[in-house]
């Protein structure tokens, strides 16, 4: 079944893609943390949990090429059970269906670990593409989409901010680097891009799709189900395993002006017109 | 035994600023582990740059030189860093956390079977090894860890972690490495400005009001314009401001966008990543309004304030403009 159809040949910009999409879900970070008993992480209890910033981008731009080419998208997730809701919202956007890789031998693991059981799973279909985020908004490893790539043994391009899908099985890739420019180049499919933020406007989902999400299959995989060791994934499987995290020590630290928001701005005033010198 | 490479990167016959701050970061590593480092530069006709690596108090400089080096391609790095590794047993590879390093260095990790620990901004040796620390949750928190997986460790360093002028000048050896294990596999087409049209040039203007997330949308900008036209200030922006078509492109300030350094520096919203300060942190005087007494930001500002910034911004405005009224 195809969720996504295209236009009629004519309009179509190449052979139908068939496209694997990876997201992660995360906590919306918006407002005061607090650290977890262990002081190993953040206390999520509380915190909504959200699909990775980067990762809506990436499914945004799958479906797009996927809507071209009359192709179909699939999306992995991986983690405990409430990434089901990741992944019915990633289905209410317009993804075909969903495989979750859920086992406890898949929690606590790195970019490695995680990109070796996502390459795992991907590696039981046939895909033309894998698009992933280019980073996460709680470890920020900007790495798992190219562990993905390194498993698959396919070329990948990270921070992407185009796609196009050319004739004879190759893409035409913009991709971003420092200083506002970007680098154009062509790589051969199939392939993994793991896509920067702002490629695209990722779009909304419609009350239609959220019904239709409803009856779409999520299917959950285990680690042996993909033929992995558990020593390979999750925590066993991490080459890094985080001791502590910590607020950070502010630097300097600004001298914080107190009051109303008249008081301080007019405090702030001041200081501009006397310390500074700019008014 | 400890063998620390320090793999850089370079433009023009030049060394990349961040791999001089990694040269310093690879020398402090290889001596707390009690060594000396050694540097591993990929290029083609790349004279200039192991001349200058030669500068360094290092054991060795290895350099790949051939036509297939001559572009960056993931392929070419990571196929012939592989084989150099698995040739002369590093236990550690330190780069510069840049966009080339990053998109290779993990595929690397994963051909070579060692442990990978991206942007680090510190370290410490204790008796087990040594302890990492690096930036979760856009800088909100930091993080202590270890590597846990087999040799060698890939780091990356963040930007102005370490300072190039710590670097130890001495003299080291350039040797070669064999460069035929590299596999292309990207042809490169070009280089474009990532914004279309005419860019503004927001390097030149003295003083930038700056708006992130916490704005809040398109419409609520209005504010925001009448306290950078009391104050005479271009406006500037983080990246989701550009992301969201709140703003254009050119008008992005960070890692992917604009370096500025004005006479003063106002962040409206803004919490303050890495990506975000490096764009903006030389300025001479920063001022940050959020309504997270906890953002990075104020980390980095003079002055601060604790609060709603479409409380604030307004009454900032007026307030400006009655001083300059009464200066006349
Ligand atoms: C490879 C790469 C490149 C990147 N390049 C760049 C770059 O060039 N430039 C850049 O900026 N970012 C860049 N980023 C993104 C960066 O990591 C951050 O995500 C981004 O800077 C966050 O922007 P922000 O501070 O506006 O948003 P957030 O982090 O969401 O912060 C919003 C802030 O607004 C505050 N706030 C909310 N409402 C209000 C209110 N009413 N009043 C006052 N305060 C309020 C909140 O407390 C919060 O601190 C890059 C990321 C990657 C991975």
């Amino acid at each position: 079944m195809l969720a996504v159809r295209g236009e009629p040949p004519g309009d179509q910009e190449s052979a139908a893609m068939r496209i694997a999409v990876c997201v992660k879900q995360v906590p919306d970070t918006e407002g005061r943390l607090r650290l977890a008993a262990d002081g190993r992480w953040i206390d999520d209890e509380e915190l909504q949990m959200v699909v990775n910033e980067s990762d809506e981008y990436a499914l945004e731009e799958a479906l797009q090429i996927a809507e071209r080419t009359g192709g179909e998208v699939v999306v992995f997730g991986l983690g405990p059970a409430r990434v089901a809701e990741a992944l019915r919202k990633c289905l209410a956007l317009g993804a075909a269906r969903a495989v979750h890789l859920l086992d406890d031998a898949f929690a606590g693991g790195d970019a490695m670990s995680t990109g070796r059981a996502l390459a795992a799973a991907v590696a039981r279909e046939e895909f033309d593409l894998v698009l992933t985020g280019s980073q996460s908004d709680d470890d920020g490893f900007g790495a798992t989409g190219s562990v993905v790539a390194a498993c698959l043994g396919w070329p990948h391009a990270w921070l992407v901010m185009g796609v196009e899908i050319e004739d004879g099985g190759t893409a035409k890739v913009t991709r971003e680097m420092e200083s506002g420019m970007n680098e154009v180049l062509r790589l051969r499919l199939p392939a993994v891009l793991e896509i920067q933020a702002g490629i695209n406007n990722p779009r909304y989902a419609s009350l239609k799709g959220i019904m239709q999400a409803k009856r779409k299959e999520i299917a959950a995989v285990a680690a042996a189900d993909l033929g992995l060791d558990p020593g390979a994934v999750g925590a066993a499987g991490a080459t890094l395993e985080v001791l502590s995290v910590a607020f950070p020590a502010a630097v300097g630290g600004a001298q914080m002006l107190e009051g109303d928001a008249a008081t301080a701005a007019k405090a702030l005033a001041e200081a501009l017109q006397k310390e500074v010198g700019v008014i | 035994m400890a063998k620390v490479w320090i793999v850089v990167q370079h433009r023009d016959g030049k060394l990349h600023r961040m791999s001089r701050e990694a040269v310093a970061a690879g020398q402090a590593l290889a001596a707390a582990l009690g060594g000396r480092g050694e540097a591993v530069l990929l290029g083609s006709g790349v004279d200039a740059v192991a001349a200058a690596l030669a500068g360094y108090d290092l054991d060795a400089v290895h350099v790949a030189d051939a036509p297939a080096l001559a572009d960056y391609t993931p392929g070419g790095y990571a196929g012939v860093l592989a084989a150099a590794v698995a040739a002369h047993g590093p236990s550690h590879l330190v780069f510069a956390h840049t966009y080339q390093s990053v998109e290779y260095m993990a595929r690397l990790a994963h051909d070579v079977g060692g442990s990978l620990v991206p942007e680090i901004v510190s370290f410490e040796g204790d008796s087990e090894g040594i302890v990492w620390t690096r930036p979760v949750l856009g800088g909100k928190l930091t993080a202590r860890v270890r590597a846990t997986g087999p040799s060698p460790v890939l780091v990356s360093v963040q930007s102005g972690s370490f300072a190039a002028d710590d670097a130890v000048a001495g003299s080291a050896e350039p040797c070669p490495l064999d460069a035929s294990a590299a596999a292309v596999d990207r042809e490169i087409l070009g280089v474009e400005a990532a914004a279309e049209g005419e860019q503004i040039d927001l390097t030149a203007a003295e003083i930038i009001v700056a708006v992130g997330r916490g704005v809040g949308g398109a419409d609520k900008m209005g504010a925001v314009e009448e306290l950078a036209k009391a104050l005479g200030a271009e406006i500037g922006a983080s990246r989701p401001v550009i992301d969201g078509g709140w703003l254009e492109r050119d008008r992005q300030i960070g890692s992917s966008g604009q370096t500025v350094a004005p006479k003063l520096y106002v962040a409206l919203g803004i919490s303050g990543a890495i990506q975000h300060l490096v764009g903006m942190k030389g300025s001479g005087t920063i001022v940050a309004i959020n309504k997270d007494a906890g953002a990075p930001i104020f980390g980095v500002a003079r002055y601060g304030i604790a609060g709603d910034l479409h409380e604030v911004v307004p009454e900032l405005t007026a307030a400006i403009l009655a001083a300059k009224e009464a200066a006349g």
